[in-house]
C-alpha cells in the first residue's frame, strides 16, 4: 500500500456525494470528537474512576493517601536529612506545590500512554472516536489534581498566603501549559504505544526523571549557580515542566511573607527570570500538542490492527 | 454519530430494495501478520534481515452495493474476510484500497457485549453502549425502559454486570443494539447465543426491522438460519466475492466447495 491511498482523502466521500447523505465509516470531526462528543466522554470518565476504584474500601480517599505520603518521606529524606530546607522557612510549600504539578504530569503521561491498548476490547471492536480515550484519561487525571491542590492551598495558607490576581493567573497559565504540553505527549505516545508495548515502560521512565529534572525539590538557584550559561541550563529552563513548576512557586511559595523576608535579607535565594518565560512555555506545550493531534490523527484507523 | 444527516426515505413496501446505503467500492484490505511486537526483537530482525512481517489480504478487490431494505447474509469459511468486510464498513477497520460509502446511520453488534464492562452495572452499560452507538443522552433516557423490558432482566439491572450469566449479558446487549433505531444494522455471529426463546426473539425483532425496511448486514455460520432470513447472501473465499444473489444458491455454492 502506498501512501497516497492510505490518505483519508482519497476515500472520504466527494462534496456531492456528501450531498447526498453518503459518508466514509469512521468519518469523524478528528481531534474535536471530545467537544463534539462530551456525553460519551463523561460516560468514559465515570467508567474509567469506577474501574480504577473497584473493589477499593478508600477509594478515592487514595488520590489523597498517595501524595501526602510522597510528601512526608521527600520532606524527611531530602528537608531534613539532606538540609534542603534550611534557611527556607516555607521549604514544605515548595515542595508539594512542586510534587502536585509532577503527579499531574504523571498520570496524565502514564494513563494517556496507556488509554488506546487498555481500551483494546472496545477500539478493536466497535466504532467511536479514538480521541476520546486519551481525553477521558487526562480528565480522570485532573480529578485526581483538584484534592491536592486544595491541600496545597490550606497548607499555603497556614504560611500566610494571601494571593493576588497575579498570582492565581499563574497559578491558572501553569495548569493550561501542564495539560496542554503533557497531552500533546501523551497523544504521541498512546499512538505509539498500540504498536509497541515498549513505550509505556519509556514513559514510565520519563515520569520518573521528571521529578529531579525539574526544580521540585531544589531551589533553581542551585542550578543556575552549577551550570549557569550553559546550553544544558538552557535546555533545562526551557523544559516546559520547570517554567510550569516555577509557575505553581510563584502562586504559592515565592510571596510568603516568610520567604519575601528571606529574599530581603539574601536576593540570590529566589529568582523569578524563569517565570517570565511563560509564554515560551505557552508556546512549546501548544506545538507539542498540534504534533500529538498529528500523529494521533495519522495512527488512530490503524489501532484496530495493532492492537 | 451525527443524526442530522439526511437519510432517504425508508423503502415503503417490504421486499422492494430501496436506494443504496452501503456502497462498497473495489475494496482491499492487508494485514500483515506481525511477528515481532517488542522493540528488541525488531533489532534483532533488522540486523537478520528477516523479513519483518508476513502479509495476508483478508479482502481482495470487494465489490458490492447494498440497498435500503435489504438484508445480506456474509457466509464463508473461517479466514474468508466476513468480519473485516463488516469491520471496514463499521469504521473499526479502514481500507487500504478503495472505499467505503454509507448513510444513515449504523450500529454494529460485531461481539456480543464488546462495549460492556464487567465492572459496571447493567444500568450504567446501556448508557454507556447507548452512547458507543450514537444515541443521545434523551434517546437512552427514554429507551431506557423498552430496553430493559425486552432483555428481561429487569431486577439484575442495577448488579454488575461480571456477575450477569453469559445469557443475560447477551440479551442486554442485543436489546441495547436493536434499540438504537440504526438505518443500518450491522451483526457479527451473535444470533447463535442465548437459549432458543431468546433466539426466536431476537429474529421476530430482526424481522420487525426488516419490516420497518432498515438495511441489515449478517454473519453467520447458521446457513439454515440465513437462508431463512436474508433476502441475498454474499460468499466470500479468501476474500473474493465468489456469489452474490439467491440465498439458497448462496448456501449450496458453500456448501459444495
Amino acid at each position: 500500500m502506498s501512501e497516497a491511498e492510505d490518505r483519508p482523502a482519497a476515500r472520504a466521500p466527494a462534496r456531492a456525494e456528501q450531498d447526498r447523505g453518503w459518508r466514509a465509516p469512521g468519518q469523524d470531526a478528528g481531534w474535536l470528537n471530545p467537544l463534539r462528543e462530551r456525553f460519551l466522554l463523561v460516560l468514559l470518565v465515570k467508567k474509567e474512576l469506577r474501574v480504577r476504584y473497584r473493589g477499593s474500601v478508600l477509594g478515592m480517599l487514595w488520590s489523597y493517601v498517595k501524595p501526602a505520603v510522597q510528601f512526608v518521606v521527600f520532606y524527611i529524606a531530602l528537608g531534613v536529612f539532606l538540609q534542603l530546607s534550611k534557611g527556607d522557612p516555607a521549604y514544605a510549600v515548595y515542595l508539594f506545590s512542586g510534587i502536585v504539578v509532577i503527579n499531574l504530569f504523571g498520570e496524565v503521561f502514564g494513563n494517556a500512554t496507556r488509554s488506546i491498548t487498555d481500551n483494546q476490547a472496545l477500539v478493536s471492536k466497535i466504532y467511536l472516536p479514538s480521541e476520546l480515550f486519551p481525553w477521558a484519561s487526562m480528565i480522570v487525571a485532573f480529578i485526581h489534581f483538584v484534592p491536592q491542590v486544595l491541600v496545597l492551598l490550606v497548607g499555603a495558607m497556614l504560611f500566610g498566603w494571601s494571593p493576588t490576581l497575579v498570582q492565581l493567573g499563574a497559578l491558572g497559565m501553569g495548569i493550561v501549559i501542564l495539560v496542554v504540553f503533557t497531552m500533546g505527549l501523551g497523544m504521541i505516545t498512546a499512538a505509539l504505544n498500540a504498536a509497541f508495548r515498549d513505550v509505556e515502560n519509556f514513559v514510565d521512565l520519563v515520569v520518573m526523571v521528571a521529578t529531579w529534572l525539574s526544580p521540585v525539590i531544589y531551589r533553581i538557584t542551585l542550578v543556575e549557580e552549577a551550570i549557569g550559561g550553559t546550553v544544558l541550563y538552557w535546555l533545562y529552563v526551557l523544559n516546559p515542566l520547570t517554567i510550569v513548576v516555577e509557575l505553581f512557586h510563584a502562586a504559592f511559595w515565592r510571596h510568603l511573607p516568610p520567604t519575601i523576608e528571606v529574599v530581603a535579607q539574601d536576593p540570590a535565594f529566589a529568582s523569578d527570570h524563569v517565570v517570565g518565560l511563560w509564554w515560551v512555555g505557552l508556546v512549546i506545550a501548544t506545538g507539542t500538542f498540534v504534533i500529538g493531534t498529528v500523529v494521533f490523527e495519522r495512527r488512530k484507523r490503524r489501532f484496530a490492527q495493532e492492537l | 454519530m451525527a443524526d442530522d444527516l439526511r437519510v432517504p426515505e425508508r423503502t415503503p413496501a417490504p421486499g422492494r430494495p430501496g436506494p443504496d446505503m452501503i456502497r462498497i467500492e473495489h475494496v482491499s484490505k492487508r494485514f500483515a501478520l506481525r511477528h515481532a511486537r517488542a522493540l528488541k526483537e525488531l533489532v534483532f530482525a533488522a540486523m537478520q534481515r528477516k523479513k519483518l512481517a508476513e502479509t495476508f489480504l483478508a479482502l481482495d478487490d470487494v465489490d458490492l452495493s447494498i440497498r435500503a431494505g435489504e438484508t445480506v447474509g456474509l457466509i464463508g469459511f473461517n479466514g474468508s474476510g466476513k468480519s473485516t468486510l463488516l469491520k471496514t464498513i463499521s469504521g473499526v477497520l479502514f481500507p487500504d484500497r478503495g472505499r467505503v460509502l454509507l448513510r444513515g446511520r449504523v450500529a454494529g453488534l460485531i461481539e456480543v457485549g464488546a462495549g460492556f464492562h464487567p465492572d459496571l452495572s447493567g444500568r450504567e452499560n446501556v448508557y454507556l453502549n447507548g452512547a458507543i452507538l450514537g444515541m443521545s443522552r434523551e434517546q437512552i433516557d427514554a429507551k431506557f425502559d423498552e430496553i430493559v423490558a425486552f432483555s428481561e432482566i429487569e431486577e439484575f439491572i442495577d448488579t454488575d454486570v461480571k456477575y450477569y450469566s453469559s445469557g443475560m449479558f447477551l440479551r442486554l446487549a442485543f436489546s441495547v443494539a436493536v434499540h438504537t433505531e440504526p438505518d443500518i444494522f450491522l451483526v457479527d455471529e451473535i444470533l447463535s447465543v442465548g437459549d432458543e426463546p431468546f433466539q426466536r426473539k431476537c429474529l421476530d425483532r430482526i424481522r420487525e426491522l426488516q419490516q420497518a425496511g432498515r438495511t441489515m448486514v449478517i454473519v453467520s455460520h447458521e446457513l439454515d438460519m440465513l437462508e431463512e432470513l436474508c433476502t441475498r447472501i454474499v460468499v466470500l473465499r479468501r476474500g473474493r466475492v465468489v456469489h452474490d444473489g439467491d440465498p439458497g444458491e448462496a448456501v449450496r455454492t458453500l456448501r459444495t466447495s
